[in-house]
This record gives C-alpha cells, structure tokens and sequence, in this order.
C-alpha cells in the first residue's frame, strides 16, 4: 500500500468521524443531514480506496509501447457528470421559468419556491454541469498536450468526487434552506472549505502534471485553465470570507458588510462569469476546435495578446453590475471604463477561435459537432459585444434589474458555454471510451433543436426587459409615472412563457444528446485506437 | 519579431506563469476594493442607522435564507423615476452593518429598501400568505408556511456575537438581553417595549400571530420587513457634504 493510499483511509475516516460528531451536536437537522452525508462520503471513500488497492496492479505504467499511458477514469466520470448535472440543470431552469409565468405552480412548498429553486438552478449550470465539463475537459487536454499520465493516482479521483461532492452539498442545502445568500456563492462555510481542499488538490495536480511534461512548451488551452483554477481560488476565498455562528450551525456571516460586501460579490460574481464560464471554456475552445477541425490555432501571437489582455482586464469589470447604486462613482466609472475595454480581448479570443476554420469552413456542412462549437465562439462573440454595451451607465440604468440582464446571461450560457460543453463532450466521450459517436444526424437535430430554444429565449427576455425598463420610467404628460410596478409585473407574463418554450427546447435538445451517448456507450469498443492529429503545433 | 520570443518564459516554466496571473489578476481588485476599506467618502455621514434588533435579525436570516434577494432589490438607485417610486436613493451607510449586503440584482418584484410601515402588519402577513389575495398580478410564491414555522431564536445571542466580532455595535448589554428583547418587540402592549426602543431607536412592536406556541417565521420576518429604510430621517441627511 502506497503512503498516499494510507493517509488517503486514515483522512476518510477522520473525516467521517468528525463529520458524525458534529451531526450528533448539529443546530439543526438539515445541517445534521449533510453531516451525515459527509460521513457516508468518508467511509465510502476509504472502501473505494481499499478496493481500488486490492485490485490494482502492483505498479501502474507511465507509458505503454512508447505511449503514454493516459489517465481517463476520472475524465469518463467527469464527462457523465456533466451530461447529468446539464439535464437536471436545465430542468430546474425549465421549471423556475414556468413557475414565474405560473406562480402557484410551487404550491406555496418552502422546497421548491422560486427563491429557493434558483440558486439551485444557477448553480447547477454553472458549478455542476460548467464544473465538469472544466474538470473533464482540463485533465483531458492537460495530459494529451504533456504527453504524460497526469500526476497522482488518487489524487484526480479526489478531485473529481470531491467536487461532485460539493455539488450535492450545495443543491440539497438550497433546497433546505441553507444559503449564505450571496449570488452565485450562496454554499455555506462548509461546503465552502470543503471546496477549498478540493480546489487546492486540482491545482497541485494540473501543476504537477505541467512538471513531468514531455513537451518544452505548456499548450495555450493550459494557461487558459491555469488562470481558471488561481483566479476562481483567490475569488473564492475573497468572497467567502465568514465566521461561522458555531461548529454546529450552518449558518455563518460574512465578514465584508454593506458596500464593500457589494464590491467584493460582484468582483467575485462576475469574474466567475470572467474565469470560471469564460477562461476556462476559452481553455476548451483552444484545444476542441483546432482538433476538431484538423486545423493548427489562427494565430498564436493574437492568443498571447488576448490571454494576458483578457485576464488583466476582467477582474477590473465588476463594478458595472453597481451601477447608479450606494458604490462611490469612480469605482463605478473604472467598472465601466474596464467593460468596455474587455470587448477587445473578448473578440481577439473569438477571432482566434472563428479563424483557426480558415481552410476548413467546408466542414461546418458535414460535421454539426464542429458546427456547435463555431456557433458558440458566434454567441460568444455576441454576448461579448452586449455586455460592454450593458457595462454603459446609460444604457445600464434601463438594463439594470430587468430580464435583459437575464438574456444576456442566457445568450452567454446557453450559446457559449452550453454549445461550447455540448461540442466538447461530443468529441471527448467517444474518444475517451474509444468509441465511435452513435450519430452524427441526432447531433444535428440538438443543435438545432437548441438553437431555436436559444433564439426564442433571448428574444424574449430582450422584449421583457427593455418593455420593462421602459415603462418603469414611464411619465404622463402630467409628470406623473405612469406605470403600477405591478402593471410591469403583468405586461411581462407571455414573455415570461415564451421563455419557458425556449428552454424547454434547449432541455429537449440536452436529452437527444443523452440519449445518443448512452448508445454510444452501448456500442462495442472501437479495435483501433482513434488517432491523435498532430494539429497542435503552434502557427509561427 | 523577437519580442515574441521573450514570451517563452511563461511557457517554459509553470511557475512563471502561475505568478504572472496572480500578479496581473490581483491588481483590478486590489485599485476597486482596497480604497472602500479607508477612504471615508465611501459610507456617509448620516445620523440613524442601527444594528437590527434580535426579531428584525433573525426576520433577515429568513430572508436569506428564502432568497427575497433573488427578486427584490433594496438599493434605490439615484435616478429620477427610482426616487420618485421608492424614496430617497439608497445610501451606503444604510447597509454598513448588513451581512451579507441585500441589495440584489434583479426586480421581478418591486425594491424593499425603504418597504417600511409602507403598508400595515396585516397587509403584510395576508400578502406572504397568499400574494394574489392582495396583488392579482402579483408572481410572487406563498410563503403561508412562514405563519405555521415556530421562531427558531435558541442562538440568537451566538449570531449576535459574531456580528459584534465582524463589527457591528452590538455590546455585552444589548446581546445579553436579546431572547428578552425578541419578546418584547412581539408584545406591543408590555412596558418593556419602551427600553427596547431605547436600545434600538424607532424599533416598532409587532403583535404575534404565535398565540401559546410562542413567536412565528412570519412574526419575524414583518418585524424585519416593517424596519427596512425607516431608521434614517432625510430631512436632516445633507447631501451636498456627502458628495463624492
């Protein structure tokens, strides 16, 4: 037994053991219950990892006939994940939609009310379904552009359950009641720690895995995921900064108060958007596309330039989600000044991506994977162009608060990232599980299913919004406003619908895919290996 | 060109470039949040604001955790239309001891901060029962479970405690008398409301609806509801002297 298998039993069951002490004493059975899951975590890991050594080989090769010898099972794990968490995403969304065009639709359950149901939502998009595609796709690329089996051997499986972990942690917890209620960061300190550990442990593992690299140069798809993983750390720990009540209460408080609570949220809160939904897809983007399309980057000078530009610049544009609010002018000034400067390295990067097709537009007709991932450098292209438009005082003072932002979120998640996760996964599965993709036609049929789900969700939601903004500003001829909030309220119910149609397709479109994955799945092995294209090397 | 040739070192050394992005990523925030921590412009001058008091904290510990935030803002912007529908733009120093901040991103419902004796205590508890009782258009969920949950105020002093560590003024005296004071502001009839109001200036008692099963979520949360934006009297509030 190697020592990295011992500490990894005696941890579980530490951790375990601490975990059902602390449930014995919890505040509240909810937190109780997490406890206890925690616990079952624990033991269950210590099993997998006494099972895991029973079964292994005595020493696992780094290399096989010359190649390497990849390290694919926490990738496979990953990459389910993602299709899972995706679907019950996009349930979730599908139904907060409809409960804001049905209100009673909850039945006045405390469980699945909208305000609880959101950040379930939220979260699960971006952390769980994001979360694993990034996972999936970062230790995939990671090991193919070092030519080397990723470092640890424990280690990965830990990141990859950990985080799942986490997840579950998290959702159940919104559904409980347990929020610490900062957008986009609603987990409480202990799911907070915990993610911090496991956090911590992708880091050293994608560096480790930087260290034993086979190839002089680290591949740019790795700087976009190196910036991912210390960025997403450092704002983390920047915005969860609490005190618990007590070691046996869910509940802490947050250190920051008031403004500057504000400032660090939406510094956090949009440079999620910045490195978790941008640098680390940009990461996928780098790899899948040129893979894809059997053609070499664009430019590699342009990715130099919209790399450094790009992470420099998004930290700066939090502000603008403060706009005309209690956060003194020049910080908002600088949020905007900043936003509108992000459009340049947003385009330098969707220019690299769109281009690297030069020479190879003709295969957009055949290959709908390929397809899916283009139109979603295009959505990219778009939101990055209306998000600096936003980021404008004026504009901002009639955007602000509305469904427009809810559009424009959407046009970025469900055009960029989904697409982007959509295109990568259908590529990364049948290679990681040697397989030939089940059918290329179904593909076709999510995208344009999704497509159309897309169009009719940001049209939408454009409509809703800008209707909203302007009646809430509405005067009569008397100088009186003109408006009820409530008729606001009332004028956005069809929308509100249409919106629910559209994400009912983009849910429709994500369960073609599954469904086309499980029977690639159920098909036999490929005999022959797919072969690795050497399109990698960089244009200069 | 050989300047591109320099960028190598980044390439070549996964150190490098992991202090490199630390470095070029630290300094937007560094310049944005740094200066809110000592530059005193930043939250006014202003005479009013109050910790809440143990009912209204534990009222906003509801509205956390139910996600109120997600569809109600309490940040008045400082345009025309926003004053004239909600009052007075929202100041920083009224947040200064929210922790978190609720001032939200997003108006699916009407903004909150200045929400305060708008409407009545009755008004308030039918409409978290049933929202189209009172507002037709209304999309908002019922949240009726609110009047049939007992208040959980065991720890109220342990919350309180930690704000007091995160800053804000809540003395030895005030924590101490905290599972009183929830009592007293839910029985507007006893004396003891008068000391509780000189603790917490403009703090209003609530009747209960808990009857013999002792205070309720919903008590709580009105109590919170009916304080917000009411602690600050604008009349002396001197804008020019905090321009910034």
């Amino acid at each position: 037994m190697t020592i990295g298998e011992l500490l990894g039993i005696v941890l579980s069951f530490a951790g375990a053991f601490l975990a059902l002490f602390i449930a014995s004493k919890a505040y509240t059975a909810a937190y109780a219950f997490h406890m206890f899951v925690f616990a079952l975590a624990g033991f269950g890991s210590a099993f997998l990892i006494f099972k895991n050594y029973t079964n292994r080989p005595a020493v696992i090769p780094q290399e096989i006939n010359g190649r390497p010898n990849y390290q694919y099972g926490p990738i496979k794990f990953a990459s389910l994940a993602a299709v899972f968490w995706g679907i019950a995403g996009f349930l979730v969304g599908l139904i907060v939609a409809l409960e804001l065009a049905y209100p009673d639709l909850s039945l006045g359950l405390q469980w699945i009310n909208f305000g609880r149901l959101r950040p379930l939502h939220t979260s699960a998009v971006i952390f769980a379904f994001g979360g694993n595609v990034l996972l999936a796709t970062s230790l995939y690329v990671v090991q193919r552009t070092c030519r080397t089996r990723i470092a640890g051997e424990l280690a990965p499986w830990f990141v990859i359950l950990g985080y799942n972990l986490f997840i579950v942690i998290a959702g159940t917890g919104y559904l409980l009641g347990i929020t610490q209620g900062k957008e986009y960061a609603e987990p409480e300190w202990y799911a907070d720690l915990w993610l911090t550990i496991v956090w911590v442990v992708y880091l050293l593992i994608f560096l480790a895995t930087l260290w034993k690299r086979k190839e002089p140069h680290i591949y740019v798809a790795n700087w976009f995921t190196l910036a991912f993983i210390v960025t997403i750390a450092m704002l983390h720990l920047g915005n969860n900064a609490s005190v618990p009540v007590s070691l046996f209460s869910p509940k802490s408080y947050i250190v920051w108060s008031g403004v500057q609570d504000a400032m660090f949220q939406w510094w956090y809160g949009h440079n999620a958007v910045g490195f978790f939904l941008t640098a680390g897809f940009l990461a996928i983007m780098y790899y899948f596309v040129p893979k894809r399309a059997e053609r070499p980057v664009y430019s590699y000078r342009l990715s130099i330039i919209h790399f450094w530009a790009l992470v420099f610049m998004y930290i700066w544009a939090g502000p603008h989600h403060l706009h005309y609010t209690a956060l003194p002018d020049w910080a908002q000034t600088l949020g905007m000044t900043f936003s509108i400067m992000l459009w340049m390295p947003s385009w330098g990067g969707m220019i690299n991506g769109l281009l690297t097709l030069a020479g190879a537009w003709d295969k957009l007709r055949t290959d709908p994977v390929l397809r899916m991932l283009v139109v979603s450098i295009a959505f990219y292209g778009m939101s990055t162009f209306e998000g600096p438009l936003m980021s404008i005082k004026v504009v901002n003072s009639l955007s602000h608060y509305t469904d427009w932002t809810i559009g424009h979120v959407h046009s970025g998640a469900l055009g960029w990232v989904g697409f982007v996760s959509f295109g990568a996964l259908y590529c990364l599965i049948p290679w990681v599980y040697n397989r030939r993709l089940y059918s290329l036609k179904l593909v076709n049929w999510h995208f344009w299913i999704a497509t159309i789900g897309i169009v009719l969700y940001i049209t939408a939601m454009w409509v809703s919004g800008i209707l909203q903004g302007l009646m809430w500003r509405a005067y009569t001829s008397n100088g009186f406003l003109e408006y009820s909030f409530i008729e606001s309220v009332e004028a956005m119910h069809p929308f509100y619908v249409i919106r629910a149609a559209g994400g009912g397709l983009f849910l429709i479109g994500s369960l073609i895919m599954a469904y086309n994955f499980y029977k690639t799945l159920a098909s036999p092995e490929e005999v022959e290996a797919p072969e690795a294209k050497p399109a990698l090397a960089p244009a200069e | 060109m050989s300047m591109w040739k320099h960028h190598a070192i980044f390439e070549k050394n996964s150190l490098v470039l992991l202090v490199g992005i630390l470095i070029v990523v630290a300094i937007g925030g560094l310049v944005e949040i740094g200066p809110l921590f000592y530059l005193k412009s930043t939250i006014e001058t202003v005479d009013g604001v109050r910790p809440y008091t143990p009912l209204e904290l534990a009222g906003r510990n509801i509205y956390v955790r139910e996600g109120c935030y997600l569809c109600h803002s309490q940040m008045i912007r400082s345009l025309r239309d926003e004053v004239e529908r909600y009052g007075h733009y929202s100041l920083a120093a009224e947040s200064k001891y929210d922790h978190p901040f609720q001032w939200g991103s997003k108006r699916t419902g009407p903004d909150l901060a200045r929400v305060g004796g708008k409407y009545s205590d009755d008004w308030q508890r039918g409409h978290l029962n049933d929202p189209r009782s009172v507002v037709p258009g209304s999309v908002m969920p019922r949240y009726g479970f609110l009047a049939e949950t007992p208040l959980d105020f065991a720890h109220i002093q342990e919350d309180m405690q930690i704000l007091a560590l995160e800053g804000v003024p809540y003395t030895p005296d005030l924590i101490a008398k905290a599972k009183a004071d929830v009592k007293a502001q839910l029985s507007p009839d006893d004396p003891s409301v008068a000391d509780l109001v000189k603790r917490y200036p403009k703090a209003v008692a609530h009747a209960s609806l808990g009857g013999e099963a002792g205070p309720t979520e919903q008590d709580a949360l009105v109590a919170y509801l009916q304080m917000l934006g009411t602690t600050v009297d604008f009349k002396l509030f001197d804008a020019k002297a905090n321009w910034r």
